[in-house]
């Protein structure tokens, strides 16, 4: 006999937030074990990312040139996951927004800054949005699986870039490497001293506060809200349940295009094959461990932006970097495990 | 009555978290006798019955089964001792037919094979027969009325020769016709010895067909009374502790001019079939009608279609004289129509959202509370924290989402949210489902003040003793169709129930 046993909290109550503590602890020491068998000593280790990601000014700037595109592709998904549109495209969604932003660079040559960078955001949002649309449009028309339009699209973007790089927009003096002719000053975002730290994150910022006033003080958050909560109870108020559909996933991809266009006009300065390691399939734990929370992502960001520059940091102890993503897929696991084993209680049983 | 009792419970405690749900109750069944469990809404009475069909684990005390002690750890358990119980939510599989839904569970060949399933749903419609309770046996579950599946559920105790059974609120779901058979059956079944606990909200069944009646009340077992010697009034007392308050008196008024026409208003359900067919029902200002029928004679499709939720195929719907082009919630919800709809948690209120949240469902586009967009926050707050006030809804907190708070207070919070807006007319379906006495006493009386306002009211229930309390005027569905109509003053017990019946 058992001594304990299993027991389903019937009142269905969200986890508490320790709860994301834990599993990030948990995560930590499973990789541990992994690190010791290579014969390293996991404490230094992880004492060399933390150190690597936050402990130095470069090191701190890195992480937050990696939290930007983290955090604006977190914030859309998260937004998509409100009504449960499992948005899973934030990566297709990204690239699509890195070229349209850099078709204004190949198509409109020398404008200066001010009309530039503008035209820029307009053009990642605008694109990204379409995206976007394009995975809502046959979920609300023809009732087709987001999850599976989305991914797809992701490899279709993905095509897309290849293409541009190594066919039409490939720099001529860039002896056969695939990326475009390097931006102008103009077509770039200006950055903080003598770091790689550029203006999106003020537009990150920016977006979170704005993704929280429009879901906290807004009719039109109140009916996500609503439908988020209750989507029987939101169409007996009147709610359009499919036109929040194709909200959602505008908004998701406009913001996702939006981190595509800062992350080459930011960091890359052109566009080159493979833009992304993965930014948008990263959000999506990254929108997770925030709990879907505007300000909890930015800080949720900045961990895994952490995450990704203390893994290169660890190359310097004969790690490969893989380790950070070693990392992330088990904060996921655990974050997961904890959300579901959450709702179970442990009791005690009785002496019988 | 004679020996030792089939089922005693000594001193069993239940608790969960810091609340004390089963407080060292006492009950004795005498085998061969109808026990009724009685109790408000989170009396214990549920926490009881699980306790000894196994689905809970006391925290502490004894049952005992004829004079023995034994330990009921799951359902397996129970159903070993011979207890089995009929849920209100009925535990079949909907596509096997009611035959392989009894055998279900049951030790047999390991090849059930053709011949084998026939005799056995021979076996089982004879059985059925025997004790009243025919259906046919061969059929699919899904395709079965709620009322056979009842009898699926209770033959399935049957069929395993449980001696104890459970019946949680049996008659919630039958025609008065359908309640009178169960109990004959129930009869029979005591006559050869069977234990039969259930539980009820409806004092009259209760003094129908118990031979001794228990009162729960916050977990504690206040009395166990005998049918003889004991009253309705004396039982609805116990159960809420005091007299019931006498609803507001029903002054007589003249209904006013037509408010809302429908014209052979023909709706087509999701499943394809006519959920209402030609229905013609006009209602008038200061007037509530009640809409009697058992649940899925297209009263959902009737309260959908008023409140915009559903199309029509034919017909006309003219509401303060203005005819409906197609269906619109929003423009239900400007015309003034209210809607309480049936499961408030499922489609009334948002459990995850908190007080002010769920307050605003109808109202956050209005003017009043958003300006250009922006919700009026704190203005909001304070209209919500006066609703709370004024509708007496009890909640620990504005932010705490509803989920928490107790079927009463819900469903006061929703009524609170309908009628504020002065709606011309309010569809309140089953609206006192689920709620205790005091609570559906409030919800009647707030009916009666929209009335007294001049306000409509299409009172759609299943609950005959509501809809005699309140309405003006009842009207009959049946398979869609209107079956007939009675006022007030003309309307009767038994001929409304054989008209819910489909009986003319």
């Amino acid at each position: 006999m058992n001594k304990y046993r299993l027991e389903l909290d019937p009142s269905g109550r969200e986890s508490p937030w320790w709860v994301t503590i834990v599993a990030l602890l948990l995560a930590f020491s499973l990789v541990a074990v992994f690190i010791l068998a290579t014969g390293k000593n996991a404490a230094t280790v992880y004492a060399k990312m933390l150190t690597g990601a936050f402990g130095t000014e470069f090191g701190l700037t890195e992480t937050l040139v990696k939290a930007i595109p983290l955090m604006l592709c977190g914030l859309g998904v998260s937004l998509a996951y409100r009504i449960q549109v499992w948005n899973i495209g934030a990566e297709g969604q990204f690239v699509a927004g890195a070229m349209a932003a850099t078709a204004i660079t190949v198509y409109l040559p020398g404008l200066p800054a001010w009309s530039a960078l503008p035209l820029m955001v307009l053009a990642g949002i605008a694109s990204g949005a379409l995206w976007g649309l394009f995975t809502a449009l046959p979920k609300v028309l023809f009732g087709v699986n987001e999850l599976i339009i989305s991914l797809m699209l992701n490899y279709v973007a993905l095509q897309a870039l290849d293409f541009v790089v190594y066919g039409p927009w490939r720099d001529p003096a860039g002896k056969n490497f695939p990326g475009t002719p390097a931006f102008t000053a103009a077509e770039s975002l200006p950055v903080w001293g003598n770091s790689r730290l550029h203006m999106g994150l003020l537009l990150a910022l920016v977006a979170v506060v704005a993704a929280w006033v429009f879901v906290q003080k807004t009719r039109w958050g109140y009916e996500l809200r609503l439908l988020g909560a209750n989507s029987e109870a939101a169409r007996h108020a009147g709610v359009n349940i499919k036109s929040y559909a194709v909200l959602v996933m505008l908004l998701s991809g406009g913001l996702a295009g939006l981190g595509g266009m800062a992350e080459v006009s930011g960091v890359a300065h052109r566009l080159l094959y493979g833009i992304s390691p993965g930014y948008g399939y990263t959000a999506i734990i990254v929108a997770w461990i925030a709990r879907l929370n505007p300000f909890g992502i930015v800080v949720s960001a900045v961990l895994f932006g952490g995450l990704i520059v203390g893994g290169y940091s660890v190359q310097t102890l004969g790690l490969p970097s893989s380790i950070s993503n070693l990392l992330q897929g088990a904060v996921l696991f655990f974050l997961i495990a904890g959300s579901i084993l959450g709702k179970v209680r442990v009791r005690r049983r009785e002496a019988a | 009555m004679d020996g030792l009792p089939a089922v005693e419970f000594h001193n069993l405690v239940k608790q969960f978290g810091t609340v004390l749900a089963s407080d060292h109750v006492n009950l004795s069944l005498a085998k061969g006798e109808i026990h009724a469990l009685l109790g408000e809404n989170g009396a214990g009475k549920s926490t009881v019955m699980c306790m000894l069909s196994g689905v809970y684990r006391p925290t502490s005390g004894e049952i005992r089964m004829n004079g023995t002690a034994v330990k009921i750890h799951s359902p397996k358990d129970a159903a070993k001792l011979g207890i089995g119980m009929v849920f209100q939510n009925f535990r079949l599989v909907q596509t096997l037919t009611a035959a392989e839904n009894v055998v279900l569970g049951d030790s047999s060949p390991f090849w059930r094979t053709r011949r084998w399933m026939e005799r056995k749903t021979r076996e089982i419609e004879a059985l059925a027969l025997r004790v009243g309770l025919p259906f046919a046996a061969g059929r699919p579950v899904a395709r079965l009325s709620v009322g056979e599946q009842q009898r699926v559920e209770i033959v399935k105790c049957l069929y395993r020769g449980n001696s104890v059974l459970i019946l949680d609120e049996p008659t919630s779901v039958l025609t008065p016709a359908e309640a009178d058979q169960l109990f004959a059956t129930l009869r029979k079944l005591k006559s050869e010895g069977k234990t039969i606990i259930l539980t009820t909200h409806k004092l009259k069944e209760v003094m129908a067909v118990a031979d001794r009646i228990s009162v729960m009340r916050k977990g504690q077992m206040l009395a166990t009374l005998d049918r003889a010697q004991t009253s309705e009034r004396e039982i609805a007392r116990l159960m809420v502790g005091q007299d019931r308050s006498p609803p507001k008196t029903r002054v007589p008024r003249e209904p006013g001019e037509p408010l809302l026409i429908m014209d052979k208003v023909t709706v087509v359900s999701d499943r394809g079939r006519h959920a209402l067919d030609e229905v013609s029902l006009t209602l008038n200002t200061g007037e509530i009608v009640g809409i009697a029928g058992v649940a899925g004679n297209g009263q959902k499709e009737l309260a959908e279609v008023l409140a915009g939720l559903h199309v029509w195929k034919s017909g006309t719907i003219t509401f303060r004289e203005f005819r409906w082009k197609g269906p619109s919630v929003r423009g239900s919800i400007k015309q003034g129509i209210a809607h309480v709809p049936e499961d408030r948690m499922i489609s009334g209120l948002a459990g995850g959202l908190g007080s002010v949240d769920n307050l605003l469902v109808k109202s956050y586009h209005s003017d009043e509370r958003a300006n250009l967009g922006f919700l009026r926050t704190a203005l909001n707050r304070l209209w919500s924290q006066g609703l709370v006030e004024q509708f007496d809804v009890r909640t620990a907190h504005l932010d705490a989402p509803v989920k928490q708070m107790s079927g009463g207070n819900q469903q006061k919070l929703l009524f609170a949210r309908e009628i504020h807006q002065r709606p011309h007319l309010l569809i309140a379906v089953h609206p006192s489902q689920g709620l205790d006495v005091g609570a559906t006493d409030a919800v009647h009386n707030l009916l009666l003040g929209l009335r007294a306002e001049g306000r409509s009211v299409l009172l759609i229930s299943e609950d005959l003793d509501e809809l005699l309390l309140l309405a003006d005027r009842i009207v009959v569905l049946f398979a869609g169709r209107v079956m007939g109509e009675m006022t007030h003053e003309r309307a009767d017990r038994e001929q409304l129930g054989m008209m819910m019946a489909g009986v003319t």
